[in-house]
């Protein structure tokens, strides 16, 4: 990389700059941030990380983390740690222990929006040379998004130094931004565009686009202005296009995940439904009771195993399958059995039961909603390259989604009970002439969809509201899913799911939300108009009659 | 038919349940009480909100008879539930009014809710104190709007956000639920975004149904707006539970606060409580109150109201603060004017002062209207929000928004020489 001799001169300046004023006392300085003034504050925070103080990021980090607080007593700055009988503080400068403390005794010291953009950057101009790779990367993506022109040989330095890959990738990549925005010379740009036009980053092409847009602001620009132009377009529209591939692939990401939703809320609508023929208005609720289930399951670990809290999430998936289980198994013996064969009668019924099983949630447990917390694990991105990041939870649910189909294929296929199930729904007095206990068969169907519509709520907890209202959000989703994939088969549900969750996706950005879902419901309206029995008929006697 | 004829039974049973639980006694007729009427729904989406809203009523009313009720007589209140549902609201309202014959009305939340019974009481001549923060465009001679109209919540979060403080935003996201509320607020604030010079294109307008939850696309799209080399935020007037999933999206797709700050005007400490919030400190709320702020009354509020309902985890909110105003407003008018008949309380209602639990003193305008601080605040760690910006003064509620040509030239004042909600001229 060229070092011009001025920034060589600038560079000098800023280290002087540092030495001089790193003889300053921190102490001194961090006392300005006591102040209820936000622009104080600033000034404060800007004096600390001037101080070259080797403590000093260390200061800025815990203000950031919002572990800086001051007591209340003294005006002292601590950092505070809890512990069995109340938090155990030290002085954030010289790290004295001073012993153990309540809450009430310290304040916290509050920052604002503009003071994080601010110590964010400060501290990644101080991390760049820290021992822990991941420090080094949030420092290059800080200083990337900051861009100070005088990090430009400091950045140089640590990259010459830096033996991780992804970290040098991304000092390069801030190194090229750097570049790029302060370059003295059009060659130095140019090579930084070289390497900017390479990466997948919609701040990247913030980045170029800014630029784009002030070189086209400029009036009667000079034939070298006009190429370098042309060339910051070329290079925006090479990144656009990657972008432009990656939000495609996001977009059926997206789509599937949606999908698996949609097939968590339908699998267990399409036994009760598909195979039982019971219009389960209630079918929503099953989901909301699993949620529940999540949250009751999660409160007791809080409470009795604190450090099983993690694992309460897997715990509660075979709960929720019993509890929701239950409640349908009792559901099917005291109401739906008298209802078959009357499909009007069982709609008003199961519609009646939702609404007294959503009160009679909302009596014991309140009408607010329930927090489930996700484990660190579900939380946060998977990065796969700059432009496109999956969350977790949503690759757990799509993962959760087969994973359950799958077993539910394996039940209906490989066990008696399934053969049983299977030999009702197509005969059922051939089966019950057969021995097959036919009511016991159809209150163990039932309790099966329910069970699964119960694992369902433990992902939807994850990802929605635990309210009352949870089924309901997906009840007429899940019917739509059944009928368009063909009732009573469950691939015909999982291609339904995953076909109305990519085709929702990809309308959505052009018509909006609501306008998609619109759509989509007519597109089903018409297709059943063509295909009545949906995508997969069922072939057989049961449905002929 | 034996099956269906039980079931029905089972629900008619419950139905007869909940309505005898929630009636609290309207048998009850005699001279000597003073009824209120509270019409928040208990069941639905939005029970979430409006409970709260009802236990703030009923904690109001106990207080009051501890200390000797109103004119000597005992204050009983009058629950309904209208079940978020619209019109159902509307029959609730007139059997309040005709039935129970309550001498005023607390309720609504979402302005479809007060749409709807907005007929019911100019036709019965009754009173309705709305406590929510809402569109504006409206002065009912029978409602007192205790909220935030939006120049008292919208316009100056936006105001702030542009400002150096805020961050200088350049470019603004208008994100709400599709209904009237979001639908005029985001029509106020895109005129007066053009007015401060910001381009069509840099203004991104979206809607989402009612309990949305899958933000994925839209997050993501968010993302790339603001991927155009300009500071961009969004401004959230999506609400109820919808919230909870926008936000979690938001924390796991990585969007900070210090990139693409979102500032709610539907988010309050009761949102958040169903809510981690550390991903999330930082994104902003607009209100005229916080739990957070210091100050004698709000200790006292916050107290009283945890002993009432039993439980020190419960948080307060805006609307209860507006509910509590009204509430006190109400109570004062009754005492100023020695009845409750509606037409004395109203003229007694005009330039009623209360103490604002935030500092200050709230004033009844005669636009029906209150005169209220305006407070921004960072969400934090701790499911509270932290005021980072207040007004120097209370800000006079406006009716008619001066940034839509049409109403600009309206003015609402019930007293006279105008007495109307919305006239270019005074009638008189």
């Amino acid at each position: 990389m060229r070092i011009t001799i001025k920034t060589i001169i600038a560079a000098l300046l800023f280290l002087l700059a540092t030495q001089a004023s790193a003889s300053a006392d921190l102490a001194d300085a961090a006392k300005g941030l006591l102040s209820k003034n936000y622009s104080d504050k600033i000034l404060a925070t800007e004096t600390i990380a001037a101080s070259g103080d080797p403590r000093s990021a260390f200061l800025l980090e815990a203000l950031l983390g919002g572990n800086l607080y001051a007591t209340k007593s003294g005006n002292r700055l601590v950092s505070r740690e809890k512990v069995s009988d109340g938090y155990q503080i030290k002085d954030i400068v010289t790290d004295e222990d001073l012993g153990v403390v309540q809450s009430g005794d310290l304040s916290k010291i509050r920052i604002n929006n503009r003071m994080r953009g601010l110590i964010k950057d400060l501290v990644g101009r101080l991390t760049l040379l820290n021992e822990d790779p991941a420090l080094r990367l949030k420092a290059a993506d800080s200083v990337f998004k900051s861009r100070p022109k005088e990090m430009i040989v400091p950045l140089s330095d640590a990259l010459a130094a830096e033996a991780d890959s992804s970290v040098a990738a991304a000092m390069r990549r801030a190194l090229a931004a750097l570049n790029f925005v302060h370059g003295d010379t059009p060659e130095a740009q140019a090579e930084a565009l070289l390497i900017l036009e390479e990466q997948s980053d919609p701040e990247v092409k913030s980045l170029l686009s800014a630029e784009a847009n002030r070189l086209a602001a400029i009036v009667n620009p000079s034939p070298e202005v006009q190429e370098f132009a042309a060339r910051v377009d070329r290079a925006l529209a090479k990144v656009d296009e990657k972008l432009a591939m990656l939000g495609i692939i996001e977009n059926i990401f997206q789509g599937i995940s949606l999908g698996s939703v949609l097939l968590l809320a339908a699998i267990g609508l399409a036994i009760t439904f598909g195979v039982m023929g019971v219009i389960n208005m209630a079918h929503g609720e099953m989901v909301m009771i699993g949620a529940y289930t999540t949250y009751v399951v999660q409160e007791l670990c809080r409470n009795f195993a604190p450090d099983l809290l993690v694992y309460s999430l897997i715990a509660a998936i075979p709960a929720a399958f019993i509890v929701a289980g239950l409640c349908g198994v009792a559901i099917e013996r005291s109401i739906i059995r008298f209802l078959y064969g009357r499909p009007l009668e069982t709609l008003l019924a199961t519609w009646g039961l939702s609404l007294i099983l959503q009160q009679f949630v909302r009596t014991i447990f309140g009408p607010t909603n329930k927090e489930v917390s996700s484990p660190e694990w579900l939380s946060g991105t998977l990065e796969i390259t700059g432009g496109l990041a999956l969350t977790y939870n949503r690759i757990a649910i799509i993962l959760f989604a087969a994973a359950v189909l799958f077993m539910l294929l394996l039940v209906l296929r490989k066990t008696s009970f399934g053969l049983q199930m299977r030999a009702v729904t197509q005969n059922r007095r051939m089966a019950a002439s057969m021995g097959i206990r036919t009511g016991w068969v159809d209150a163990m169907t039932f309790g099966l969809g329910s069970g699964v519509a119960g694992m369902a709520g433990v992902a939807l907890s994850q990802i929605d509201n635990v309210s009352p209202n949870l089924g309901q959000a997906y009840i007429v989703d899940s019917f739509m899913v059944v009928v368009f994939g063909g009732v009573g088969n469950l691939w015909g549900t999982l291609v339904g799911a995953l076909s109305l969750g990519v085709t929702n996706k990809f309308l959505e950005p052009y018509t909006g939300a609501v306008l998609a879902k619109i759509c989509i419901l007519v597109f089903i309206i018409l297709f059943i108009q063509k295909r009545p029995r949906g995508l997969f008929a069922l072939k057989g006697r049961a449905v002929e009659n | 038919m034996l099956g269906l004829r039980k079931v029905a039974g089972v629900i008619t049973g419950a139905a007869m349940l909940a309505t005898s639980a929630f009636g609290l006694g309207t048998a009850q007729a005699a001279d000597d009480v003073i009824k209120v009427g509270v019409l928040h729904s208990l069941s639905g989406t939005m029970a979430i909100s409006e409970t709260t809203l009802k236990d703030a009523v009923l904690m109001m009313v106990d207080d009051l008879n501890k200390n000797g009720g109103l004119l000597g007589k005992k204050v009983e209140a009058v629950v309904v539930d209208p079940a978020s549902n619209w019109p159902l609201f509307a029959e609730k309202a007139r059997e309040l009014i005709e039935v129970d014959k309550v001498d005023v009305v607390f309720g609504c939340w979402t302005s479809v809710s007060r749409k709807s019974v907005l007929p019911v009481f100019e036709e019965l001549n009754s009173m309705l104190f709305y406590p929510v923060q809402y569109e504006g465009e409206e002065s009912s001679r029978n409602v007192f709007y205790t909220g935030a109209a939006p120049n008292q919540q919208a316009i100056p979060a936006v105001e702030y956000l542009m400002s150096e403080e805020g961050g200088n935003v350049k470019r603004w996201v208008l994100a709400g639920t599709d209904y009237v509320y979001p639908r005029t607020t985001n029509k106020i604030l895109e005129s007066f975004l053009k007015s401060k010079g910001v381009a069509e294109e840099d203004i991104m307008i979206n809607y989402t149904p009612f309990g949305h939850s899958d933000w994925q696309t839209i997050v993501s799209d968010i993302k790339k707006f603001g991927s155009e080399g300009k500071k961009t935020a969004v401004v959230s007037t999506i609400n109820g539970d919808a919230n909870v999933p926008f936000y979690k999206e938001l924390g796991n797709q990585g969007i900070d606060a210090a990139d693409i700050p979102v500032v709610a005007f539907s988010v309050g400490e009761e949102e958040l409580a169903g809510l981690d919030t550390a991903p999330l400190v930082g994104h902003l709320a607009a209100w005229n109150y916080f739990m957070s702020v210091e100050s004698e009354e709000n200790d006292a509020f916050i107290k009283q109201w945890k002993a009432f309902i039993g439980d020190d985890k419960r948080v307060t909110n805006d609307p209860m603060e507006a509910t509590y105003i009204g509430f006190k407003m109400w109570t004062q008018a009754v005492e100023q004017a020695g009845t409750t008949d509606v037409d004395a309380v109203r003229q007694a209602m005009y330039g009623q002062k209360v103490k604002n639990l935030t500092g200050g003193t709230a004033v009844m305008n005669t636009n029906h209207h209150l005169s209220k601080p305006v407070l921004i605040g960072e969400i934090q760690d701790n499911g509270q929000i932290e005021t980072v910006w207040r007004t120097e003064d209370v800000v006079v509620g406006d009716a008619w928004s001066d940034y839509i040509p049409e109403s600009a030239k309206l003015i609402a004042d019930w007293t006279y020489p105008y007495v109307c909600g919305g006239c270019e001229k005074p009638m008189y």
